[in-house]
């Protein structure tokens, strides 16, 4: 009787070795299982040379590296979808290729995961308010286009009377580890001979635990961050966001390396989202937008000629998709931040238009 | 196996597929190629990854300017210094952990087994319930406890705890006053070796002659003598106080000056600290009930005192028990010392992973973060086998 | 009272028992003892009297008992949470069952699982109908599966094959079925809380038991190359602490693995936790295998069997026996690591905790409430399962030839 319990619990585990490894599969084709089954990992699923607009059509799903934790950028509404700016710019890319801004699987990633992520591909688009610097670019994939002008702040008590940084001098900073915020940080007050103490965390709501806490006297991030931070403080009129800018810190939606294609994909939605804010095409008004008599609007929304649409296989009307589904940038810059936010209110400042005196600029669709 | 037997047979008729020299050679061939076929599968992704998609293999960034500052660090850093020394300040801030939560946990989990031990019924049944609390809840819970709701909630630097004497206690850390050398340093210095020297000289000589002539000479208490007293005589002779004390003074934002323990390292020692404790004092009660009941009775009836049947007796007889799980347990706590990165304490597995963003080098990074943890596991297991083994050898 | 006897007390000569003897021995036989006692006595009762008045007036509870759905599932769709609550009701009723057929400790865990349901449900708290319904029907299964149990039916395998099923169906149910419209596919990144805690470390300990096998007799091994290889593995595993062959498995395994080959995360993590868990488990084994006399391979060597017969039907099914509570110990220690997953951003229990916190601008500083949740979750699972496993350890012991 116990020999047939023995072999019926190996068969048993031996079968959810299996179904546990190929359970998965359902869901995406090209998985293969875990290396306990290495004969079968050595056959990888998917076909050689075939480009990521392909393989992801056949998948019916673009993969966007995101995040859930951030105010304003990407976070959860109380229907647990994911919303934000970063959220929005991967539901176009959606929406251009499947005209469907939901057909989005979303990768919460930690700092940590991002330059990975996009090595090993595991995503089609990181949009996880990243900094594009030199070496990233090098290292981890192809940034496309800055989406957001930013820049590091400093946020401090109001009680602490801090004006500037150099009132700072021997603080205790609370900062997130492996950013580039934390080097910045260190750039910015051994320049100017400053003292200070870090406490660093690996993710960021326990930095700005610490820093509610009392932990820290200062903690510091993109200013958009510290923004989306303070409103959801229990009393945010107690904290001050200096006046002062540390670094550049350009976001950027990037891609993995490798297929020039898609990299063009990607940045040309992109393009279409500023343009279609210069032409003053919204969601709202699209559909008349195609009896427009201006060339350039009718070029956009493909009722005439070609801006390389075909090239970058994509359909003629994907531009028209694009806006019907998220709007232009200035519409999803206003969903989440502006006057009448979602998320809280930030001042665009740079990132207005060039028109307006901004730095949000693109080239032109012909 | 009996390689006659097999010989036998294979002089016989059997078939070369029957052969168990021949099958076991296949065997090992087999298994042979597909780990090393599947490792090399695995080497030839990331060499091909590395062509297509920029990622870098080498360690050529282990010179460059790490560029981040690091929240805490036994020997001088700052962000202008080397990848690899930003990872030795990590490898020496775990086994500051780790060594210090050792001497720690041992301690306490000597006490708590002695209690857990104790005909005292109220005393027994603290340390049961203390032992079965703790190993049942998580040691990550069990940080996040102490760190976020114990430690982050300790008063503002402003209105620090004042402990007797000059120590400070609040969110940003333990304040205490720290000894500074002066000049006369060097020559105190002298006295204490000089000291301890003879302490260790004398416990033994003066140890060996009472076992041979029966007279007791107090070595014990001797050596004490020698190893406190001539530093104090020292303290007098070398004229200047040889040290002074830091005090911590409060700043602007914060105390400085004096001795400062972050209260990121305080929750992780604490936490490892009783969490590890729950389980040697588990591993010390069960090498004392080993020792056999009749030894303690036996001990009793020459005449010993509780204490010297623990020290002279239980204890030495236990060791043998206590010892290889006690090992386990100090390299359990080295290795659960990597949960600092939930508590912001720079530890080795924390500043790899900081490297790692910073660098852009998963796999040199993290060959180099497993590698130590190996090499300090397998060390730590050999020396303590070496001591494990010699401890055995005195049994008979 | 009387437990706290020694048995030389028998020996002696009668002296009137009661509280006071009991205390006078137990508390205050000598100076020293009653210093004790009172010093800690003291300290117990300001150290209890801090804990009440903290757990029933100045604790907030309100971030737990606002999000227990969260802490349950995780974000599990709630039009979808049918499934789980099939899975739970379908465990009560196959523990009814080994309640009757095997007895034991197994009629701990039932009793156990039960109780808790069955006094969840009489709650006088606001719940929904359903959910008061579901949580009364778990004991009633409980009790339908003990009857169950008395019928033919009632045998040791057609048990163990239930579980066995009921193993698969539950992955079959949480996972869905492409193109079921009754049954969607529910993407593993929703998975999370308790439900996810437990997934992790039941396959994790399912299987690894096969790998952990296989790699204790490779290391028993008489083939060289076999016996390195597998030396190799567990001592590189156990030399290492399970976040870094977690993060491994999260981010650098897929360095290793072709282009657009991706692994789903909470399955990578699952990965981890299994080779992690093999390698201990196969030194748990070896201490079985280690531990069977050789007379037993002598034996059925002279009976005619060949190795692989002798190890398979004589030294294994020995050695398994031996080992049964080593792995019930393991699989709790495997239990308490799933909370590392965290770390590699799974939703599991802890992770469910702080997402809590940062969920309301008013729990974010309730940090204590919200881990002290946590922490007695695990107690109450960890201590009914250690106090099981001393009980089995016990009755295996007894059954020992």
């Amino acid at each position: 009787m116990s020999r047939k319990i023995f072999a019926l619990l190996s068969l048993f585990v031996v079968l959810s070795i299996l179904l546990t490894a190929c359970a998965q599969q359902a869901e995406c084709p090209e998985c293969t299982p875990c290396p306990e089954c290495p004969e079968e990992a050595a056959a990888p699923a998917a076909e050689e040379g075939q480009s990521r607009l392909e393989i992801v059509k056949e998948r019916g799903k673009v993969v966007c590296g995101s995040r859930t934790d951030l105010l304003g950028f990407g976070y959860l509404d109380e229907n647990g979808r994911n919303v934000g700016f970063d959220i929005d710019l991967c539901r176009a890319v959606a929406a251009a290729i499947f005209n469907d801004p939901e057909a989005v699987e979303f990768v919460p990633l930690t700092a940590a995961e991002r330059g990975p992520a996009l090595q090993t591909n595991e995503v089609d688009i990181l949009s996880r308010n990243c900094t594009w610097t030199s070496s990233r670019d090098a290292q981890w994939g192809n940034f496309t286009v800055i989406m957001f002008y930013d820049g590091q702040g400093m946020m401090v008590r109001k009680d602490s009377g801090a004006t500037k940084l150099e009132d700072l001098d021997g603080a205790t900073v609370c900062v997130t580890t492996g950013t580039t915020t934390e080097l910045n940080l260190a750039d910015n007050f051994r320049s100017r001979g400053l003292d200070f103490t870090p406490v660093t965390f690996e993710d960021t709501a326990s930095v700005y635990n610490a820093y509610e806490e009392g932990r820290c006297d200062a903690a510091t991030s993109d200013k958009s961050q510290l923004a989306a931070v303070r409103a959801g403080f229990a009393n945010p009129d107690d904290h001050v966001i200096l006046d002062v800018t540390m670094s550049k810190e350009p976001l950027t939606p990037a891609v993995p390396q490798g297929d020039d294609q898609w990299f063009d994909i990607v940045k040309t939605v992109m393009y279409v989202l500023i343009n279609a804010e210069e032409l003053g095409v919204t969601s709202q008004n699209v559909d008349e937008m195609m009896n427009s008599d201006s060339p350039e609007i009718r070029r956009m929304l493909g009722v005439e000629g070609d801006f390389g649409q075909s090239d970058l296989g994509l359909s003629k009307d994907f531009a028209a998709n694009v806006i019907r589904a998220v709007g232009n940038y200035g519409e999803i810059y206003d969903r989440y931040m502006g006057p009448n936010g979602d998320a809280f209110t930030l001042d665009r400042g740079i990132n207005k238009l060039w028109k307006d005196g901004g730095l949000i600029y693109a080239p032109p669709l012909r | 196996m009996s390689q006659e037997h097999i010989q036998v047979i294979t002089s016989s008729n059997i078939p070369l597929w029957r052969d168990e020299r021949i099958i076991k050679g296949i065997v090992q061939v087999i298994s042979a190629i597909a780990v090393i076929g599947f490792v090399a599968f695995a080497i030839g992704n990331v060499i091909n990854a590395a062509h297509e998609r920029g990622l870098s293999l080498g360690y050529d960034f282990i010179n460059q300017s790490a560029g981040f500052p690091l929240a805490e660090s036994v020997i001088p850093y700052d962000e202008s210094k080397s990848f690899g020394y930003a990872f030795l300040v990590g490898v020496l801030n775990t086994l500051r952990a780790a060594l210090v939560g050792i001497v720690a946990a041992t301690l306490l989990g000597t006490l708590a087994a002695l209690a857990r031990l104790s005909t005292n019924w109220l005393v027994n049944k603290i340390a049961s319930v203390y032992i079965e609390t703790v190993r049942n809840i998580p040691l990550l819970v069990q940080l996040f406890i102490w760190y976020f709701a114990v430690f982050q909630g300790l008063p503002d630097v402003q209105e620090s705890i004042r402990w007797p004497g000059p120590i400070f206690l609040s969110k940003r850390g333990i304040y205490m006053p720290a000894p500074v050398p002066t000049g006369t340093f060097g020559a105190w210095m002298g006295f204490v070796i000089v000291g301890l020297v003879l302490a260790i000289v004398l416990r033994i000589v003066l140890g060996r002659y009472q076992l041979q002539t029966g007279r007791t000479t107090y070595p014990v208490a001797t050596a004490f003598a020698v190893f406190f007293g001539l530093p104090l005589l020292g303290w007098f002779i070398v004229g200047q106080s040889p040290l002074t004390v830091d005090l911590p003074v409060m700043g602007k934002f914060n105390f400085t000056g004096g001795l400062r323990l972050t209260i990121e390292y305080a929750a992780l020692l604490t936490g490892l600290v009783i969490y590890t404790g729950a389980f040697i004092a588990e591993v010390v009660r069960a090498g004392i009930l080993a020792v056999n009941r009749g030894q303690f009775e036996a001990a009793r009836a020459l005449g010993l005192s509780n204490m010297q049947v623990l020290r002279l007796v239980v204890f030495p007889q236990a060791m043998r028990v206590i010892i290889p799980p006690l090992i386990s347990q100090y390299l359990n706590l080295t290795k659960n010392s990597s949960l600092a990165v939930a508590v912001g304490y720079p530890d080795l597995f924390y500043v790899g992973r900081t490297i790692i963003n910073q660098a852009g080098r998963a796999v040199p990074v993290f060959s180099m973060v497993m590698g130590v943890y190996l090499f300090t596991s397998l060390t730590t297991s050999v020396l303590m086998n070496f001591y494990n083994r010699r401890v055995q050898l005195v049994e008979r | 009272m009387s437990v706290n006897t020694t048995t030389a007390e028998e020996v002696r000569p009668p002296s009137p028992p009661g509280p006071i003897r009991w205390l006078k021995k137990n508390l205050f036989s000598n100076w020293y003892n009653s210093l004790l006692t009172v010093i800690s006595g003291v300290i117990v009762f300001f150290a209890l009297k801090a804990v009440i008045l903290w757990v029933f007036f100045e604790a907030n509870w309100d971030p737990v008992t606002h999000s227990l759905k969260l802490f349950a599932v995780g974000q599990y769709p709630p039009d979808q949470l049918w499934r789980v609550g099939t899975i739970v009701c379908m465990v009560s009723f196959l523990f009814g069952v080994s309640w009757k057929v095997w007895g034991g400790t197994v009629r701990t865990f039932a009793l156990a699982i039960a109780l808790v349901l069955g006094v969840a449900g009489l709650l006088p708290v606001s719940m929904g109908l359903g959910l008061r319904l579901w949580f009364l029907s778990n004991p009633l299964l409980t009790a339908i599966g003990y009857q169950v149990g008395r019928t033919p039916v009632g045998k040791s395998k057609w048990v163990a094959l239930g579980w066995v099923v009921s193993f698969f169906l539950t992955i079959i149910l949480l996972t869905g079925i492409e193109g079921l419209p009754w049954l969607p596919p529910v993407k593993s990144g929703l998975w999370g809380g308790l439900l996810l805690t437990f997934l992790l470390a039941m396959v994790g300990i399912a299987a690894s038991f096969p790998i952990g096998v296989a790699l204790a007799l490779g290391r028993q091994s008489s083939l060289p190359v076999v016996k390195a290889f597998c030396v190799l593995f567990i001592e590189l595993v156990r030399g290492v602490p399970l976040v870094t062959v977690l993060f491994m498995a999260s981010i650098i395994l897929p360095l290793f693995l072709p282009e657009d080959v991706r692994i789903d995360r909470v399955l990578r993590a699952m990965m981890g936790m299994t080779l992690f868990a093999a390698a201990y488990m196969a030194e748990n084994v070896r201490g079985g295998l280690q531990a069977i006399p050789k007379g037993q391979v002598e034996a059925a060597k002279a009976v005619g069997l060949n190795g692989f017969q002798t190890m398979a039907l004589i030294v294994l099914p020995q050695a398994l026996r031996l080992v049964i509570p080593a792995i019930v110990g393991q699989f709790i220690a495997l239990f308490m690591d799933t909370t590392l997953a965290v770390i590699v951003g799974l939703m599991e229990l802890l992770a469910v905790g702080r997402a809590v916190l940062e969920s309301n601008v008013e729990w974010k500083l309730l940090n204590m409430e919200v881990y002290i949740f946590i922490a007695a979750i695990f107690w109450i699972f960890n201590y009914s399962m250690s106090y099981a496993s001393r009980r089995l350890e016990a009755a295996l012991g007894v059954g020992k030839r």
